[in-house]
């Protein structure tokens, strides 16, 4: 069938054009980051690095370690907090609905859309008076709050897919709100907790109006210390890729390994999956 | 306030369907439990999205805090302000190009991918998904040495006699006088929306492929079997069926879209002219960098303003209609 075949032609160059375009940007910062610290010479942008150095991810790593440090600190009780209240939020809105739960969702969901400008000023504010601006506690703070939204949708979604009918049996049982939560839905949830902690490792990790508004200098998370690196006219470029790269290093092999859950979690974030 | 509705956003069975039930010591634990939350959503968000709207109507206009009432003055500033203007107008456009360009580059891979012939589709997805993992400033970074006018991809556009000035072109296309500025599109806020559609093309993407695969394949062959041709099966029968899809994937890029900041940060900054300046970024640096308050607060109100008239609709129907 030379019509299929023509077709299929079509078919490759087109996907084939678009991914050159989505790799681009990748193959850029890869060759630029390899070059030695000497050769930047920005008309040889494209080539191939004559050979592989490492010297600007030395040098972009002696400057982003401490902040690279930082997100670590913030992200890892920030995703485990947020996921456990979403969990709880979940698991009520979805299995003890009571009059004007859904109402209280909706009221919850809004903090999702709110663009975070609207609520810095009074939010700095207050952090200065409990004394936690410019600490990565406040900014856990801040990511836990503000994370309720999204990581009670998820829950919600997740655990609407546990039939009732084994809460019905436990509950004849003798088993109350908690020994259900603690014996039945917390061990069906392990893929809840999946998604859900993966996708807010990577928001909070990529987050960058919070952290340029609440922290400074040393408390600063990776992606500030990132921008200030490429904002800075001395620091050479092939360094500044090399540190875009190691910034975006934790979110990318989260996505290589287990890219799976992350686009369930992003489907299953968009309101209606 | 409340409807006694018993819909809800996704599709499920409650137990609560035994109504009206006296509330079992269990209900009040349940409830004791999501109240930590409650309270500060309640707080976090809507005290805190309150005295935001406070203070943009105080004269909080330096350093030291100001309350006294200043009325709707720092608004008016606002809309009389050549860089507010400009903000409005850059954000429109780039509201609009963003969200066309990721549906239809969104719809047309996922069209793509999902035809049974093509091998290596897993590859060509992760390809198009892997920029959702990143982070607007890694984006940022990267797009703004691509898009330079003396680096990046103009050194091999030359070679077919192309020199685009890319984000440091300060023209505007169509344009013409309206308040302070000349509003048309300017031509700056492409290179923006290139970077923008590439980060986010993955969203549109996974969220239509997992449309299409949720479509009954005997309706493709019922269309196939009454003579429909490929293109009209699709332009007949399978898009209008991925409408709640398309309307999902609006409303998030547009939320996306009109508090967009860390992007434009990262890549270019407000601009000469402002040509690529945001409401976000002039909130962020009068603010913060300029201590006018009372301003900042104003603008962050009005992009408020500006997400609620999509989302709230959409949240309504959302909950009325169940699923």
């Amino acid at each position: 069938m030379p019509v299929m075949r023509l077709k299929k032609t079509v078919l490759y160059i087109v996907l084939i054009t678009i991914s050159l375009f989505f790799l681009m940007p990748v193959y850029v910062m890869l060759v630029t980051s390899l070059k030695p610290l000497g050769n930047i010479s920005l008309e040889t942008m494209w080539h191939l690095p004559p050979s592989i150095d490492f010297s600007s991810y030395a040098e972009a790593f002696s400057k982003l370690a401490p902040n690279f440090m930082n997100s670590v600190y913030l992200v890892v009780p920030a995703t485990i907090l947020s996921a456990l209240l979403g969990a709880m939020n979940g698991y009520v809105l979805s299995k003890w609905k009571f009059k004007g739960a859904d109402f209280i969702f909706t009221l919850l969901l809004f903090g999702m859309f709110i663009p975070y400008q609207s609520i810095l000023i009074p939010l700095i504010q207050f952090l200065r008076d409990i004394e936690l601006y410019n600490t990565i506690p406040g900014l856990i703070l801040v990511h836990v709050v503000y994370g309720l939204p999204i990581t009670t949708l998820m829950f919600r979604n997740f655990y609407a897919n546990i039939p009732d009918e084994l809460l019905e049996a436990a509950k004849i049982d003798g088993a109350g709100f908690l020994q259900i939560f603690r014996y039945i839905i917390l061990p069906l949830s392990v893929s809840g907790f999946v998604v859900v902690g993966i996708w807010q490792f990577t928001n909070i990790w990529n987050e960058f109006l919070f952290a340029v508004t609440i922290t400074q200098s040393d408390k600063q998370p990776i992606m500030v210390a990132l921008q200030n690196l490429s904002g800075s006219q001395i620091v050479a470029w092939n360094v500044q890729m090399a540190g875009a790269l190691i910034a975006a290093m934790p979110t990318l092999l989260v996505y290589i390994f287990l890219g799976k859950y992350f686009v369930r979690g992003l489907l299953a974030g968009s309101v209606k999956g | 306030m409340e409807p006694a509705s018993e819909t809800n956003l996704s599709s499920e069975v409650t137990i609560s369907k035994k109504k009206k039930k006296v509330l079992t010591k269990d209900h009040w634990l349940a409830i004791g439990f999501l109240m930590p939350s409650i309270i500060l959503i309640l707080i976090f968000v809507y005290g805190f999205i309150g005295w935001t709207g406070y203070v943009s109507l105080s004269n909080w206009n330096t350093v030291v805090p100001d309350f006294s009432f200043a009325g709707l003055k720092n608004y008016i500033f606002l809309f009389q302000d050549f860089r507010f203007q400009a903000d409005l107008r850059n954000n429109l456009f780039f509201t609009i190009l963003f969200i066309s360009v990721v549906l239809i580059l969104g719809l047309v891979l996922a069209i793509l991918l999902d035809q049974k012939m093509v091998r290596g589709e897993s590859l060509f997805r992760n390809i198009f998904f892997f920029p959702m993992a990143l982070s607007f400033v890694v984006t940022g970074v990267v797009w703004q040495w691509l898009l330079n006018p003396s680096t990046g991809v103009n050194l091999l556009l030359k070679h077919v006699g192309l020199e685009p000035k890319w984000y440091t072109d300060t023209s505007i296309i169509a344009g013409f006088e309206l308040g302070k500025i000349e509003f048309g599109l300017p031509v700056a806020i492409i290179s923006v929306v290139i970077a923008a559609v590439w980060q986010m093309t993955g969203f549109a993407l996974a969220m239509y492929l997992a449309g299409l695969r949720n479509i009954d394949d005997e309706i493709r062959e019922a269309a196939r079997i009454d003579g429909c041709s490929e293109f009209q099966l699709y332009w007949k029968v399978i898009i209008p069926q991925l409408k709640p899809i398309t309307m999902s994937i609006v409303i998030m890029m547009a939320h996306i879209s009109l508090k967009i900041f860390d992007l434009i940060y990262a890549m270019t900054g407000p601009g000469a002219n402002f040509v690529t300046d945001m409401p976000g970024v002039y909130m962020f640096e009068t603010t913060f960098r300029g201590n006018y308050y009372a301003n900042g607060a104003a603008i962050a109100i009005i992009m408020l303003l500006m997400v609620a008239i999509f989302i709230l609709p959409y949240l309504w129907n959302s909950r009325r209609e169940g699923r």
